[in-house]
């Protein structure tokens, strides 16, 4: 039979390795290319007119990342970049940190209901997350308005005379990046907390454990590694923001990916934008490794995981 | 995972558990009403109520540019649905074969589109199209939105592909049938499930994108999203309000049948 003689590797019917590869093409052209370019491209000249680049080798697309040339030539330190780049990370991180504790409970109480609630309560809590980001991000525009309906109901109750201005504040971003965000950090945490048994806070309790205590040291540390990945899986996007401060800060709360927006568009400067976006890059790649680290140390159920049954 | 607990566990009576998912899931869910809303109010003023009326409705059906837009976007989405899934098929496959080192890199190079900040990929993939001087517009786009379809296409195909029981395959190779036809008859009907759900995800996925689409437009490519930007930063009417409310109701049916047939072949 040719059934005994079929080597290793080459079992009928199962297909095989080079299935993968038009689909490797694709993503090393429309992927890997891309990145590539932006890495070449923040090492060349701009271009006369501001579209594209000029072939020229320079480094001053990085140079301007921190000083900045008054007419004279004379070089100084310009922290305006730097402290956009700052502001990104700190807006990224408030975002992550509230949503975890607004995840954190609504997660175990999901993780404690019976199978079937379960699985609508964690459809429930994905259909957003499937929903048009601008328009999610839209909705806040109306909502925090100062005559929306937060406003409304304010003035209304006789809490406040005038309206409060929400809108085109740090607040109104995060709160923005907050609601676009907050299903990465459920999700994971939630699938955490499902394989999490509960009979052993069970046990605590009987043990004579508080509610408060049970939480604090026998669930929270067994749904750490969803908490890793919640943090890294709202932290990235939080930080390539575009909508959120776009809509919401209205240009005074700007985020880099704002900047980076504006290079390609009015401010016309390609390179500049190219060196902004590698430095994005290399924030993203140290927060993966951070997280990583982390997840590696706290747990053996990996972060990787978790993102995997996110999806 | 089920593990075997019972129903009665006491940390469903922590206080404020309860409370405070209602409070998580009105934050999640009532922007949204209130988007929907507001798409029926007669006044201009987009947040001071009027009155109930469907002509927002009719003003924007009936719009030329809107039109042009909405065709874009699904023309757009189709065409990038279409592909992804045929590239997330062979690769669902491909992956299974390799040895170990290929897999974690193409594993990796899948899963980038969903880890570098969109705002990254679409200006490499702006500056790439500008380089090769490819035309900017409907195809630059769906060029790009396949790349980030891929992985959405790919995750329920794989979790289908890796539930199959593999000496079907055998039987049939026992039974004589080639591998395009075991290909064909056998690996193709089992897979159709997370194939069609695969393919409803990486089109909503496309049909709701912004970002890449916004900078991939060219002169001819607004899409719905980039034109529902351009009517929020001009004037904020309810006529936006109508607009995306037609688009989140077309998300939310398509995410809920890709739900729906995703548990129901389990």
């Amino acid at each position: 039979m040719a059934q005994s003689t079929r080597v290793r590797g080459a079992k009928p019917g199962q297909g095989s390795w080079w299935a993968g590869l038009p689909g490797i093409a694709y993503l090393v052209l429309l992927v890997l290319a891309p990145l590539v370019v932006i890495l070449i491209y923040s090492f060349l000249s701009r271009a006369k007119l501001g579209v594209g680049v000029k072939w020229e080798f320079t480094l001053q697309p990085y140079v301007d990342l921190f000083y900045s040339e008054s007419l004279s030539g004379a070089r100084s330190f310009d922290p305006t970049y730097v402290q956009i780049f700052l502001n990104s990370v700190i807006y990224s991180l408030i975002t992550a940190v509230v949503c975890l504790i607004m995840a954190i409970p609504i997660a175990l109480w999901i993780a404690t209901r019976s199978p079937r609630w379960r699985m609508l309560l964690v459809f429930l809590v994905t259909i957003p997350f499937w929903t048009s980001l601008l328009i999610r991000t839209y909705a806040f525009v109306i909502i925090l308005n100062d005559n929306g309906p937060i406003n409304e109901a304010l003035q209304g109750l006789g809490i406040v005379s005038a309206p409060i201005s929400m809108l085109y504040t740090p607040f109104a971003t995060i709160v923005g990046l907050v609601y676009s965000f907050l299903p990465f950090m459920i999700l994971p945490i939630y699938a955490s907390a499902e394989r999490f048994d509960f009979r052993l806070a069970e046990a605590a309790y009987d043990l004579g454990a508080t509610k408060l205590t049970v939480l604090r040291r026998i669930v929270l540390p067994a749904v750490r590694p969803g908490i890793i990945a919640g943090f890294i899986l709202v932290f990235i996007p939080a930080l390539g923001s575009f909508l959120a401060p776009e809509l919401l800060g209205g240009g005074k709360t700007s985020m880099i990916a704002n900047v980076i927006a504006a290079q390609f568009g009015a401010s016309r400067n390609w390179p500049f934008g190219a060196a902004l976006s590698v430095m994005v890059l290399v924030i993203v790649m140290l927060a993966l490794v951070v997280f990583v680290a982390v997840a590696r140390r706290t747990a053996r159920r990996g972060s990787g995981q978790s993102m995997e049954s996110l999806l | 995972m089920t593990s075997p607990r019972g129903t009665g566990t006491s940390l469903k009576n922590f206080p404020l558990f309860g409370p405070i998912t209602a409070i998580v899931f009105a934050f999640l869910y009532v922007p949204l009403l209130f988007v929907i809303g507001y798409s029926f109010n007669s006044n201009r003023i987009v947040t001071v109520w009027k009155g109930f009326t469907f002509d927002w409705y009719v003003e924007v059906m009936g719009n030329d540019d809107i039109q042009r837009a909405v065709i874009n976007s699904l023309r757009i989405a189709a065409i990038s649905t279409i592909l992804s899934v045929i590239l997330a098929t062979g690769l669902a496959i491909g992956l299974l074969r390799m040895v170990r080192v290929g897999r974690t890199a193409a594993w990796s190079l899948i899963m980038a589109p969903l880890v570098i900040p969109e705002i990254v990929f679409a200006i490499g993939t702006l500056a790439l199209f500008v380089q090769i001087r490819f035309t900017l517009g409907v195809d630059s786009i769906t060029l790009a939105h396949t790349a980030f379809c891929i992985p959405f296409a790919l995750l329920p195909i794989r979790a289908r592909l890796r539930s199959v029981d593999l000496s079907i395959y055998e039987a049939a190779a026992d039974l004589g049938a080639n591998e395009w036809t075991i290909f064909r008859r056998i690996t193709l009907p089992l897979l159709a499930p997370g194939i069609v759900a695969g393919a409803l995800l990486a089109f909503i996925i496309s049909l709701d994108d912004f970002i890449v689409s916004y900078f991939l437009a060219g002169a001819g490519g607004t899409t719905l999203p980039v034109y529902i930007f351009g009517m929020i930063r001009n004037a904020i009417t309810p006529g936006v309000n109508a607009l995306s409310t037609l688009l989140l109701l077309a998300s939310v049916v398509i995410v809920t049948i890709s739900y729906v047939i995703a548990i129901r072949k389990r």
